[in-house]
């Protein structure tokens, strides 16, 4: 599988990643060989093999409703890039 | 002082040879001067280390020890440590201080263990050689022209060094073994789930396990005590006993079955490595061990299904990153596109974006069926080889790397080359079994690695084998030339 | 060309648990902002989800009660896409294997026929922050208190062909949720919130139009006005000879119209996968028995119920089930006065209207079941008259205050005293002689009529108190003795 410009556009948009004009090729080519890499597993026939999603056979354990958490915003916020009235800030969204 | 492993360490503590506080400050000491060499670590936290050193020494004259006390180590940078940087190798969270400590953290300083810092590492745990962190590469000490490994090159340079007698490492595709391997220390990947990756920043969350690197299996096996166990606040980590690992570590080794797989011992392997491995495998034989070859015939499809299933789920575990509530954010983003696209650009480096963007393409409309869903079906072909041969012998044994530690730059404008650096080491996480790596000998003046692999949490068996080996020849204590 | 209206619902419930579904935060309403966002809703760098129980078993409870299969196995999922309300970079939800499989409702029409729709699946996710829009500098602020509060996400199949139906079926799912105690309903809120995928096809057509997708409708009101706005669009539209575009459409109940959501309309691909931090669900017969057990009586069981042992007409028994509060409430004067009819007439008469003016939930209502019941008492003893009760009941409505109390100081009570009414009888009579004559001239069949006249001039004189049947007769008796 081999990919072009504009398939790095649209992954990298998918992705939100801004990747410069120059980079795009570069990319290109990477992946590319990447993914030919991987299509090595196309030929390989798994018909009926049941996806392994875990290594371990092991099942879901649940948390009592039970509140454990208290109002830590102020340490958690520490790190925020842009903060007003405990609120993050963003570029204004457009519903 | 430098050359005592942590068990040793710890007698010498018990012992009142010297305090917590004067092996600390030995250690940052020796990091200060020497770690220039080798830029192993980002940050040092000489301060807190000083602290926690103090109070294990107070605690020790109350007779409060606990199983690493005083013990000077230092974790990963993707492990959270509360007030500390927290950097993942990144740009994008080279001012995230974490405001809480991953488990295995919290768990490390209950016993008593003190924190020297945070040691280098690839970029998210991205890479093979740790030329792809924010802040520089990671010379191997047995030759600084040459990488030290990765993604945990920051924690193995560290510990084959001698700055630092044990750090916490960990393995998504085998940056725990293979680093190890490299630098000549010993390196522990647990079954998948042993221990909590609670505030481990995840890169692949299916394959990630945390893991100690050590100068010797009983180092290991006591940092392993402190680590292993289940906790509550992650799903994955499993419900399962965990034994008193040095109680297994003088078994006998006499009728051990090992399995040899032919697989990974074909074209590619550095000869001075098959010779070392293969010696290796004889002293097993001196020990009693049984030989025998066996076949792990989907191993060809491990590199193709890992670079697959890893990089779609990193590109879904790394969209956190935005530049909203912490992390880098882009200068003056005019609209919330430009926020994320910028951020995101310039907050990570080139392998993290491509691996997101391989990922990204893997798991998108249309392209899911052949590309995920046929990953994780090879991914349980691969497990089913696995058990399978699991069933016949007790450990499988292997090279952990197909040659020593190449030259800084060789591989890193080929993406393709540098993940064939995995090749013997991520079919585990594949499978989620534990290994290890322990040094076996020297090819071209470099370390070479043994890999030991057993079945699902047989980790006391793995450090018996290895302790073992380690009584019966010195490779483990070689040290770099000049340390 | 007549056309025929396809619609399909899907609601989402926000859960009544006490904490997040994947964190211990809790999930009360209306705390200050992010002071409810602990480090795994804030998505920090290591946090990891775990499964609330509670979420679970509400949405058991849900698929038992709309006859649906329970997911023995379920699976959480993966949404990946970038807002800033979302703090993973994804949703976290369930796709191909959800809690709550195939399953249906009836519902009741006006007309009094009976619809089944059938529900195609219900799913457990969570829900995301909010963005608030006041004036930051031209930025907008993000809230994440409401970040992963347990939502349950029912879609239906596209059974419905009339607003009127989707919004009875609306109606009954909510009746649903509430009854089982696992959602406020509280629309106003959005803990229950409704998008209506509506489309409309030549009438006798066997494919499906061109649908759009109606965003968030927060009340029943607006999801009849909303599809009706739509449905005439689409028709509108199709027959000026436009093509209807799949998109998502924003209605606004100020202009009473639907727009196109562009902003939000570009390509998605969601990218779905199976959370890798998250293992499937499994639950057991008994545990869904356990469930099935505990289960509160459903509107449907309660509506016939009323029929039966209260003997309340279909209309009646089907208004006073929907809202458990109100049944209960029902249920509880009913017991007390033992008049079951009387007890209907005034909670779906007095009580709903007071309730509805003063936008108040039943929950909140200011008259009890003690005091209305205390005031039924009294009307059925005949202490008071109907229309003095609906006097008490303001004052109870306003200030409080047991029947008794309010009659006591009020000095309300009937009159019964025979001698009291004959004299004010009297004085009516004495009064108006020209109704009188006129009485005796009109022919006996219309006198009946006649007789109001003397009755309401009797009340009046006696503020209402009197007793009417008394007053009826007395009055009767006396005029006819002068013809």
């Amino acid at each position: 599988m081999s990919l072009d410009k504009s398939d790095i556009e649209r992954i990298a948009h998918l992705a939100r990643l801004d990747i410069s004009e120059q980079e795009v090729p570069e990319y290109a080519t990477s992946i590319s060989s990447i993914l030919s890499l991987i299509d090595q597993m196309q030929a390989t026939d798994t018909d009926g093999v049941l996806p392994l999603a875990h290594p371990l056979d092991a099942v879901q354990r649940l948390r009592k409703d039970e509140v454990s958490e208290s109002n830590q915003r102020e340490r958690l916020q520490q790190n925020a890039p842009a903060i007003e009235d405990g609120l993050f800030l963003v570029p204004r969204v457009i519903e | 002082m430098f050359n005592l492993t942590l068990t040793e360490l710890a007698t010498r503590l018990a012992q009142g040879d010297f305090s917590s506080v004067e092996l600390t400050q030995a250690y940052l000491d020796r990091i200060q001067a020497l770690d220039s060499q080798y830029n192993s670590f980002i940050t040092l936290a000489a301060d807190s280390a000083l602290e926690q050193a103090k109070l294990a020494d107070e605690l020790r004259k109350k007779g409060q020890v606990g199983l690493l006390s005083g013990l000077p180590i230092a974790h990963k940078d993707l492990f959270c440590t509360a007030g500390l940087k927290t950097s993942c190798g990144s740009k994008m969270l080279d001012n995230f201080i974490s405001p809480y400590n991953a488990t295995l953290v919290e768990r490390l300083n209950q016993a008593g263990a003190v924190t020297l810092g945070k040691t280098n590492m690839d970029e998210f745990a991205m890479g093979s050689s740790n030329e792809s962190s924010y802040y520089g590469p990671v010379r191997n000490p047995w030759d600084t022209d040459r990488v030290p490994g990765g993604s945990s090159g920051g924690s193995a340079a560290a510990v084959a060094a001698r700055l630092v007698p044990a750090c916490t490492g960990s393995d998504t595709g085998g940056s725990i073994r293979q680093p190890a391997a490299l630098c000549g220390i010993t390196g522990l990947k647990p079954t998948y789930g042993r221990i909590s990756r609670y505030g481990m920043v995840a890169y692949a969350s299916s394959f990630d396990q945390a893991g100690p690197m050590t100068r010797s299996a009983e180092d290991a096996a006591l940092m392993l005590q402190v680590m292993a166990g289940l906790d509550p606040l992650d799903s994955t980590s499993a419900d399962q006993p965990v034994p008193d690992y040095r109680a297994h570590l003088n078994d006998s080794l006499a009728g051990l079955k090992i399995g040899l797989p032919k697989e990974y011992f074909a074209e590619g392997l550095d000869p001075g490595i098959a010779q070392q491995v293969q010696a290796a495998i004889q002293e097993f034989e001196r020990m009693g061990a049984q030989v025998k070859e066996v076949s792990l015939p989907n191993t060809e499809l491990c590199i193709p299904a890992y670079y697959i299933l890893a990089p779609a789920e990193a590109s879904s575990n790394l969209s956190r990153f935005d530049g909203v509530r912490y992390g880098y954010r882009c200068e003056s983003p005019v609209d919330l596109e430009d926020l994320y696209k910028r951020s995101r650009g310039e907050g990570f480096g080139s392998e993290v974006k491509r691996r997101i963007m391989v990922g990204t393409y893997a798991l998108s409309e249309g392209f899911y069926d052949a590309y995920y869903r046929k990953a994780q079906q090879i991914r349980r072909m691969i497990q089913q080889d696995f058990l399978t041969v699991l069933k016949d012998v007790d450990v499988i044994m292997a090279p952990t790397t197909p040659q020593p530690a190449f030259k800084l730059g060789e591989k890193n404008s080929d993406p393709v080359a540098m993940y064939m650096e995995d090749i013997y080491t991520l079919s585990l996480n594949l499978a989620g079994l534990p290994g290890m790596s322990i040094p076996c000998g020297q090819s071209q003046g470099l370390p070479v690695g043994l890999q030991i692999i057993g079945s699902y949490f047989s980790e006391a068996k793995l450090l018996n084998i290895a302790h073992q080996f380690q009584l019966a020849t010195d490779w483990h204590q070689q040290s770099p030339a000049g340390l | 060309m007549e056309w025929e209206t396809v619609i399909g619902l899907e609601i989402h419930a926000q859960l009544s648990t006490r904490t997040k579904i994947f964190s211990g935060a809790s999930t009360a309403f209306g705390a200050e902002p992010n002071t409810q966002a602990c480090a795994i809703d804030l998505a920090l760098p290591g946090t990891l989800p775990v499964v609330n129980e509670n979420a679970l078993r509400m949405a058991v409870m849900f698929g038992l009660a709309v006859n649906a299969e329970i997911g023995k196995r379920s699976v959480f999922d993966r949404k990946n896409y970038f807002y800033p309300d979302l703090p993973k970079g994804y949703q976290t939800t369930q796709l191909a294997e959800p809690i709550v499989g195939a399953g249906y409702i009836d519902i009741t029409l006006d007309d009094g026929e009976t619809r089944r729709v059938r529900i195609h699946h219900a799913h457990l996710e969570e829900d995301a922050g909010k963005s608030l829009h006041e004036d930051f500098h031209g930025m907008s602020g993000i809230d994440l208190n409401r970040a992963g509060t347990p939502l349950i996400e029912i879609v239906s199949e596209p059974d419905m062909r009339s607003a009127k139906e989707a919004s009875a079926y609306a109606r009954k799912i909510h009746a649903i949720i509430t009854t089982l105690g696992i959602c406020d309903g509280n629309m106003a809120e959005g803990s229950m919130r409704c998008d209506c995928n509506v489309s409309v096809r030549p009438k006798g057509s066997p494919t499906l139009g061109t649908r759009t997708e109606l965003k968030n409708i927060n009340s029943f009101r607006f999801i009849e006005r909303a599809i009706e706005t739509e449905v005439a669009r689409q028709i509108d539209l199709i027959e000026d000879g436009g093509r209807v575009i799949q998109e998502t459409r924003l209605y606004d109940p100020d202009k009473n119209e639907t727009r196109s959501m562009r902003s939000k309309e570009e390509a998605n691909d969601y990218r779905y996968f199976p959370c890798p931090d998250l293992l499937p669900v499994i639950i057991d017969d008994s545990y869904i028995a356990d469930i099935q057990k505990s289960l509160p009586e459903l509107p449907d069981a309660r509506k016939q119920r009323f029929i039966d042992e209260y003997q309340l007409s279909e209309y009646d028994a089907g208004v006073l089930s929907t809202y458990r509060p109100q049944a209960d409430y029902f249920e509880s004067v009913a017991k007390h006065t033992q008049d079951a009819k009387l007890s209907a007439n005034w909670i779906t008469g007095e009580l709903a209207k007071h309730l509805n003016q003063h936008d108040i939930d039943i929950t909140a209502c200011p008259v009890s079941t003690e005091q209305l019941s205390g005031l039924l008492l009294r009307i059925q003893d005949e202490t008071l008259t109907g229309k003095i009760a609906k006097t008490v009941f303001e004052v109870m409505w306003n200030d409080g205050g047991s029947a008794d109390e309010i009659i006591e100081a009020k000095g309300l009570k009937q009159v019964t005293d025979s001698a009291a009414i004959e004299a004010i009888v009297d004085q009516v009579i004495a009064s108006c002689t020209a109704q009188v004559e006129q009485y005796i001239a009109a022919e006996p069949d219309k006198r009946g009529k006649m007789l109001g006249f003397f009755m309401g001039q009797v009340m009046k004189l006696s503020q209402g108190k009197a007793n009417p049947g008394q007053v009826q007769g007395l009055m009767k008796q006396k005029l006819d003795a002068l013809t």
